[in-house]
Order: C-alpha cells, then structure tokens, then sequence
C-alpha cells in the first residue's frame, strides 16, 4: 500500500503552485472579478503551454497522457490561486464527456484544441432550479436539433463547443436522455452571461433555437454517461475545493499570527486557535477523502460512484468552513472588498452547487452505501 | 497511489491469515464483534482471562507487539505489517485493549529509558501478556495540566520514597507494574522538577481504588502511595528529567496509528439500514440520510487520514500531531451518533440493557461512555490547542505559572 501521491505528482503540484503564484496572484483573480474579462487569456496560454490543460488527455490526442492523479495535482494548485480560467467547465467536464463517450473523430478534434488551449468547453446541464435528475431534462432534441434554454452553464458565455444534455424520448426512463455536442460558433445558439456569486468564473443562459447538434455517444445513454461524468468531475472539483480550503485556513493563521488585539496576537486566544483547528480538521478529513477518491478515479474501481460522493461532500463542506471562518479570524478587515477573504468565501459558495448541491451528493452517498452493503 | 500488498506484505497477510484462522479463539467472535463502545464484555467467559490467553499464544508464535525489536518480545515488522496484522486480526484486536497502554507508551518509555537489564527482564512479558502495564501521570490536581502533579518522590540512600496520589489510572487494578511521574523538586517551576520511575504495583503502601464512573462502570482507579519505596535503578531518565521523558511516551501514544478510533458509524448504519420509522425505511428518510452522510464522510475521513499517516510512517516520516484529530473527531461525533440513535427510537430509547433496549441497547451503553472519550488522553480541548500550536503554529497560552516555583504557584481559585 501507498496512500500517498508519487514523488514525480509532488514535484508537478510545486511547478503548478510556482507557476500559478506567478501567473496567477490575487491581482489577476480580482480583474476577472471586477469585469474586466471574462476570464484571464493570458493564465489559459500559459496553463495550455505548461501542458496542464491536457495532463490527463492521451498523447495521440495532443495531450500529456499523464493521468488522472495528475489532474488531481493541477485541480488542487488551481483551487489554491482561484484561477479564473474555464479550467473547470472544459476539463472536468468537456474533455471528459468526450472522453468517455466520444467518438474518433470527436476526440481527433476537440481533445487536441482543449490540450493546446484553442478550446474553451462545458457541459450544459441544469434548466434553471433543481439538482441533476434526468427528470428535468426537458431541452428537446429532435432530427439532429436543439430547441430550449439551458441556464445556468458554467463558462457558456465563452466556450467554443458545449456538451449537451436533451430529451430524446418521453418514455419516463433515464434512456430518455441523450447528449449532444454543439459548436458554439455554428449558429442557432444564444449566450447571455449572468451575474453569480462568484463572478471570478463566468455563468451564462443558452438559449438554442433549432440548433444543430451532433450525437455524443448512443443515443438513450446520455444519463449514463452524465452520471459517470459527474462522479469523475466531482473528485477532480474536491480537489479544487481542498485546494481552496487550505489556503483559506493558511490565510487566516497567518492573520491571526500577526495581528495584535488586547496586546497579544489574536492567534494566542483559544477562541481563534480553537476556531482555526477545527478548519484544519475539517480541510485534513477532506484531503483523506479526496485521496481516495483520486485513487478511485485514476483505477476506474467499483468504488468510485462511493468515493467521489464522500470526496465531494466532505471537500464541500471543508471549503465552506475554513471559507467563512477565515473571514471569521479576519474580522471587520475580512468583510471588505479589498481583503482576499471574500474571493474564497464566493468560490466555496459557488463550487459547493455547480455540480449538484450538498442534498444531492448526500443522498447519492447514501444510495450507494447501502447498494455495496446489500451486495 | 494504491492499495496493493507488495508480495513480500501478501505473503505476510497469507501467513498472519493462516495463523490467525488456526489459532484465534473464535468461540468469541461474534460477539467481539458487536461489542462496541461502552460494551466489550463476554457472556460466560472473564474477557481479561480470553485477552491474556490470546494475547500469550500470538506472542509465543511471534505475533505479539509487531514492531518492537525479537529481543525485546517483539518481531521487528514493518509498519505496514503491523497494520496488515490488524487487519486481519479483525474483532480479535478488541482483546488488545487492556495492554494497549503498556504496549503503546510504558514499553516504548522503557526501550528509551530503561537498562539493558532491564529492557530483558521486563519487555518480553509485558509483550506476551503475562505482565501487565498501566501508566501513573494524572492526579487530582494534575488532568490536562499534567506537570501540575504533586506526588513527591524523595530520595533516602538508593532509594526514592513516594508519596500522593494518581487518578484516572486505566486498568491499574489488573497491572503488574506501571511507569510514574513524580514530583522530586519542587522548588524549581513545575516542568523542570519531575522523575519518570518505574515500579511494581504489588508494593507495599500502594492502595487502589476503583473509581464508579458516571456510567455505572469502572475502568478507572484512583492510586494511593504511602512511603512506597522504589529503587534508583527503577529510575526512567535523568532525575528532574521526567517532563521529557514523559513526552516520549506520549509521542508513542501518537504512533499507536491505525487502530482506528470508534466512531458509532458502523452501528448507527447498520441500524438506519433495519428500522422502520412511521412512514417507511429510516434509511429512506431525507433527515436520515443527511445526517448519516454527513457522519459517512467523518468516519471514512478519518480512515483515510491513518492510512495516509501509515504510509508516511512506512517512508520513515515520523507520526507528528497531526493524528491528534482522530480521537478529537471521534469522541464528539460518538457522542452524537449514540444521541440520534436514541431521538429515532423515541420514547423507548429511554430503556437501557440487552432486554429492554433497542439494538440491544448499544447506543445507550455508547452514549453513558462517550463524555469519558472526550476527555480521556487528552480532552477535546488540549487537543485542539495541540492541533493549533504544533501542526499551525500559533503561539502557546500565556503561561503565568511557567518561571515560578512550583510550591508558590497558587492551588485555590476563590481564596
């Protein structure tokens, strides 16, 4: 048994954590935040020259064919700095879906672009309120057509293609479900960017009005592919999401190590210090989960459906703690704009429903549990 | 990362296995495992007398205290082995509660302090079994604030005379020895005037008692020294050296990994999965579901967090105190697990004991024994001043009584 990441994962999360403390400081989170872009052009180059957008993408496909544990290195650094790049939206998701269910000449056209930077994907999912379901599905997909309005998508005011989730049947059954490719650029789709709570990563609404899409994988298999890729997605956003939850933690010991109160640094006070434990339990938990949801991941176990609901539930909530208890530690100084603190707090808040809220990952941990139980 | 023996660890878990089919005593298997927190007696049978039996033919066939040295009584395993072996060891590993305090913290003390001499004499039994070990540091005026202690030791020719009292003390009523913090000078501020011995619990002038416990059990004693006489060459370390000493055995109760703590969730799980609510399954109940996801994700937390810790400790990381979250995580969350078992059986989860109860009144006996986990070994609190000051590193209390002697700092709070 090694519970651990190789030498060689540990060397390439210093280069992403180097790289992105240069590339990527709060200054750069904060003129995506404020609106300047939509996202940072500049951290995506880089990010695609130093090879992490397609770390986990085959070589025959132009990536590095480095592997999922990898991904989860990079997953991590990325949810440290905040980055404000679609790493998400096409990583995770996009190249994943086509991944497992792509065909060739999918594959030999988007995963190249992903990999060298040229491609900005997601996955349109929800249709407004709600976790996902194959129930609320009702984007109509007919002779090779979209008719309906997907809202929100993570990044769909700036991505080149879109994976698609739509109805193909009325029979009642998860295999009325089926996915779709879309070029945004193709025509029959419309963008519009929402405001969100953390605008550091885009939101927008599609509207498609009799747009042409391709098949992706069988039809009647949508949901099912959807399912896997929500599992492989909600281990790699754990990852961010710890990422982003020790820094937090970081951010306020080292607040409370220097800030003076009553004469003393504030960290000296068992209230803080107590308060500042508990974040490191909390972020500690959800790194052990994480692990094994990487491990889970990067084998394709049986286990994986388990280990990424436990993954994403504990990493969510870590996130969320040390989030808004750093703000805590920081006091009056953490509620203000020019303080750091509430770029954490908006990325927990956001991460933690992007792919399905608490209350869904919940009961699909538990679902699961009980089926490994009853077998 | 993976989870695969090496073949050197599968011919390892092949042999531990094979031994451990023919040899454990599995008349008591069943029942060791439903026993849980609160609860490990055995029906018709002294479980002292089982674990001392178990724990004797595993150290005759080298299956005893893994990974101390052959010489010493143990097999000089890897960690990995160790943790191997528990695994395979299973609800058997219960039997080894009464000798994980000699065998995680007074034999390591002893390996680091003792003679040669007596490292010989006295490690292979207390490996074996045969010779049990219980651990004397908490007093009445000394829990959390350990060099607080007040018992003298005072030194008469070549030997020291022991005066005071010790509480808390698990298990001294079956212990054959135990290792002791004593004052020797208190003239000097509280950490620096300590002596770490070691003695025989069968001396003339030790008294002990049982302490009742809140939940109607004793695992507990109150120990009394009247002029108990102990030799020199007992003595562990250096005289006045004893505070380090004494980290050292409670740096080797951080290294006693992978045991894994009780956190109730098993039970709790297993009981969602069988009772039926009102309206249907409890399992298929939203509240249900959502409070035994959320433990879910705690109890697995924490077994990937020793697992990460086991593979440190294979690369030779040293434990660190980082795995003072365990117990911190388990003691309020069996608490609460054992409380939400009760709140689902209503009104009849008033009932105690194997006849009346629900679930066999499990998590009634759990819920009695859960405040003493929290506060056993370290409470919830000194753990996470631990957690905050050596693994964040934010500055210790304001110590006032630090450079004072120890006999002016004050003992009374309100005059």
């Amino acid at each position: 048994m090694n519970f651990d990441f190789s030498d060689e994962q540990k060397q390439m999360r210093d280069q992403a954590r180097k790289f992105l403390a240069e590339k990527c400081p709060p200054k750069a989170v904060r003129a995506v935040l404020d609106g300047n872009a939509p996202y940072d052009k500049d951290l995506w180059k880089g990010l695609a020259e130093m090879g992490f957008l397609g770390v986990a993408i085959p070589e025959e496909f132009g990536g590095a064919g480095a592997g999922h544990l990898e991904l989860c290195v990079i997953a991590e650094e990325m949810g440290r700095a905040l980055a404000p790049v679609p790493f998400s939206s096409t990583v995770y998701l996009a190249a994943e879906a086509i991944l497992l269910a792509g065909n060739a000449e999918q594959k030999k056209k988007w995963l190249p672009a992903i990999a060298s930077g040229q491609a900005i994907g997601t996955l349109a999912l929800f249709e407004g309120k709600g976790n996902p379901s194959p129930d609320a599905i009702k984007l109509a997909a007919s002779g090779g057509s979209l008719n309906g309005v997907k809202k929100p998508v993570p990044d769909g005011a700036i991505a080149d293609f879109a994976v698609v989730a739509a109805r193909t049947g009325s029979t009642g059954r998860d295999s009325d479900v089926s996915l779709f490719l879309v070029d945004m650029k193709a025509g029959g789709v419309e963008a519009r960017a929402l405001t969100n709570l953390d605008p550091s990563r885009g939101q927008a609404e599609l509207a498609f009005k009799n747009c042409k899409a391709e098949p992706l994988g069988a039809s009647g298999e949508g949901w099912s592919v959807l399912a896997q890729m929500l599992d492989r997605a909600a281990v790699l956003m754990a990852f961010e999401q710890v990422g982003g939850a020790d820094r937090a933690l970081e951010m306020g010991r080292d607040y409370a190590l220097d800030r003076i109160a009553f004469g003393r640094p504030i960290g000296s006070f068992q209230a803080v210090k107590h308060m500042l434990a508990d974040m490191y339990v909390s972020a500690t938990l959800a790194r052990s989960n994480c692990y094994y949801g990487a491990w889970a991941l990067s084998t394709n176990a049986s286990e994986l459906p388990e280990a990424a609901a436990a993954a994403r539930i504990s990493a969510t909530q870590a996130f969320q703690h040390c989030a808004k208890n750093n703000i805590q530690v920081h006091g009056g100084m953490g509620f203000t704009w020019e303080f750091d603190c509430h770029l954490y707090y908006r990325r927990a808040n956001a991460t933690a429903l992007g792919l399905g809220s608490l209350s869904y990952w919940e009961d699909a941990l538990i679902d699961r549990m009980r089926k490994r139980n009853a077998a | 990362m993976n989870f695969d023996d090496t073949p050197q660890e599968a011919a390892f878990r092949a042999e531990a296995k094979a031994w451990i089919a023919a040899n454990a005593p599995k008349q008591y298997e069943d029942e060791l495992k439903k026993s849980s927190l609160g609860r490990t007696a055995l029906k018709g049978a002294n479980i002292l007398e089982v674990a001392k039996a178990w724990q004797k033919r595993k150290a005759d066939a080298g299956w005893a205290c893994l990974h101390w040295p052959k010489e010493y009584g143990g097999r000089g395993a890897t960690p990995i082995e160790r943790v191997i072996w528990q695994q395979e060891e299973g609800a058997f590993g219960k039997l080894s509660g009464m000798f994980i305090i000699g065998h995680g913290m007074c034999g390591p003390t002893m390996m680091a302090f003792a003679g040669e001499a007596e490292k010989k004499k006295y490690l292979p039994p207390l490996a074996s079994g045969e010779k049990v070990w219980c651990q004397l540091f908490s007093e009445p005026a000394g829990g959390s604030d350990v060099a607080g202690l007040r018992t003298r030791a005072e030194k008469q020719g070549d030997n020291w005379i022991v005066n005071g009292q010790k509480i808390w003390t698990s298990g001294a009523h079956y212990s054959d020895y135990g290792i002791l913090l004593t004052r020797t000078d208190p003239n000097v501020a509280k950490h620096k005037g300590l002596t770490m011995f070691f003695l025989d619990m069968k001396s003339p002038g030790v008294e002990i008692k049982p302490i009742k416990q809140a939940n109607g059990q004793s695992d507990f004693n109150e120990v009394y020294f009247t002029d108990v006489k102990i030799p020199d060459s007992q003595r562990l370390g250096a005289v006045n050296d004893g505070w380090n000493v004494s980290l050292t055995t409670l740096m080797n109760e951080r290294m006693s990994i992978g045991a894994g703590v009780a956190t109730g969730f098993p039970e709790l799980f297993e009981f969602c999965n069988s009772l039926m609510l009102e309206d249907g399954p409890a399992i298929e109940d939203r509240n249900v579901r959502s409070k035994l996801a959320n433990w879910a994700v705690k109890a697995s937390g924490l077994k990937y967090t020793s697992m990460r810790a086991i593979s440190a400790l294979s690369k030779g990381d040293r434990p660190g105190p980082e795995n003072s979250i365990g117990k911190l995580v388990a003691g309020s969350m069996v608490q609460e697990v054992a409380m939400y078992a009760l709140d689902l059986q209503g009104a009849a989860g008033a009932l105690v004991g194997a006849e009346d109860a629900e679930a066999t009144g499990k998590f009634q006996a759990m819920l009695l024994r859960a405040p003493g986990t929290r506060v056993e070994g370290g409470t919830d609190e000194i753990m996470r001043n631990i957690i905050a000051e050596r693994v964040l590193g934010l500055p210790g209390d304001i110590r006032v009584d630090k450079d004072v002697p120890f006999n002016k700092i004050p003992t009374r709070g309100r005059g």
